[in-house]
């Protein structure tokens, strides 16, 4: 039956509503998990503190299992599910310019929120500096049109682009990121702390 | 004994609440958690008012001003004023609460704000080539095995790795 709204078994009216308080949830998880810190956040890239790695993966995995499931006691019809299509270069072009705005800026725009929440004023510049870089992608779009349409698949899944099944592909990602846990705690114990 | 302000949740509960929010979102709505959708929306919402004729002009934000409803009656507008709120009630049950500009005891608080804006300028740019952040295409993208969010989040990660050593006096 589900997902309920696009399937019309919760009114559309109530969208609003559900938006905000999902949105409560997600703040006060980031918040209580460290994301309103960019030193903790940022620590990832240096090996002192690897909370994003294990928080993100770990909610990767929980939501990706629980689609699946739910998908195969036909609780929810996994074709009704959005996901972005695939741009192959401007997804790449997007991640990299992104990856770089990571670790100048210390958040992506969900923790800067979060941050913005508890009074971090970093992250008040962070949000004034999104709002500035999307009008000039806007202003600038005629120029990278060409780029952001190009090498275009289509809603495409990754693993059928692996040519593997679903649930194998979920397995392997499991077994990646129990992989990362203990890499990751490794690497930590032998990194210098750093006081944040 | 640690600090009440540095005791954070458990990063593989606060990972499995997150999933486990995200799945009930997809539930509910079919779509999974966003951000940077919420500044877009706020930057057409902006443009409508100083000059509608430039944002019907716009090729780009244009297209997201169809429709005829106000541009921050959007979800992700709703959802990131929730995050607002719901970062505030955690930060005001651990004490967390302070207006501050959190940086390395090496750089100056002037510098981290530049940064910090820089850092979002680029963020604002590249998830707009992306067709979503870290929430919406590598998180919530990747959760509904969606291509692109991997590629997304592959090259946010990595890139960040490889810019790590020139940006490291701003952090350690």
């Amino acid at each position: 039956m589900g997902p309920l709204i696009p399937s019309g078994y919760i009114d559309p009216g109530w969208s609003f509503v559900i938006a905000f308080i999902v949105g409560i949830f997600f703040g006060f998880i980031l918040e209580s998990s460290g994301f309103s810190s960019s030193r903790k956040i940022i620590g990832l890239f240096y090996g002192y503190d690897f909370t994003v790695l294990k928080v993100f993966f770990t909610a990767t995995i929980t939501a990706m299992v629980g689609l699946l499931y739910f998908n195969y006691l036909e609780w929810i019809d996994l074709s009704l599910v959005y996901f972005p299509p695939t741009f192959v270069y401007s997804s790449i072009v997007g991640g990299v310019i992104m990856g770089l705005g990571f670790i100048m800026g210390g958040y992506c725009p969900g923790t800067g929120a979060c941050a913005l929440g508890i009074g971090k004023l970093d992250a008040l510049f962070f949000v004034i500096g999104l709002y500035l870089g999307i009008f000039l992608f806007s202003e600038a779009f005629p120029l990278v049109e060409k780029l952001y349409t190009s090498k275009a698949l289509g809603d495409v899944r990754v693993n059928e682009a692996l040519g593997i099944s679903s649930g194998l592909f979920a397995f392997l990602f499991i077994i990646a990121a129990l992989a990362a846990f203990v890499l990751a705690s490794w690497i930590q114990k032998r990194v210098k702390p750093v006081d944040y | 004994m640690k600090e009440r302000s540095k005791t954070y949740l458990n990063p593989y509960l606060g990972g499995f609440l997150l999933g486990m929010l995200l799945l009930a979102t997809f539930y509910v709505t079919g779509r999974g958690l966003g951000a940077s959708g919420a500044i877009k929306n706020t930057v057409v919402a902006t443009m409508s008012e100083l000059s509608p004729q430039h944002l019907q002009e716009s090729e780009y934000l244009g297209r997201f001003s169809e429709g005829g409803q106000h541009p921050l009656q959007t979800w992700l507008v709703y959802e990131v004023l929730g995050v607002m709120v719901g970062a505030f009630l955690s930060g005001a049950l651990a004490e967390r609460l302070k207006w501050k500009v959190e940086h390395s005891p090496k750089i100056t608080s002037r510098k981290r704000i530049l940064f910090a804006m820089a850092g979002g300028l680029l963020f604002g740019i590249g998830s707009q080539f992306a067709r979503g952040c870290t929430s919406g295409a590598a998180l919530s993208g990747s959760a509904a095995l969606g291509l692109s969010g991997y590629i997304t989040m592959l090259s946010i990660f990595g890139s960040a790795y490889l810019f790590a050593w020139f940006f490291r006096k701003l952090w350690i």
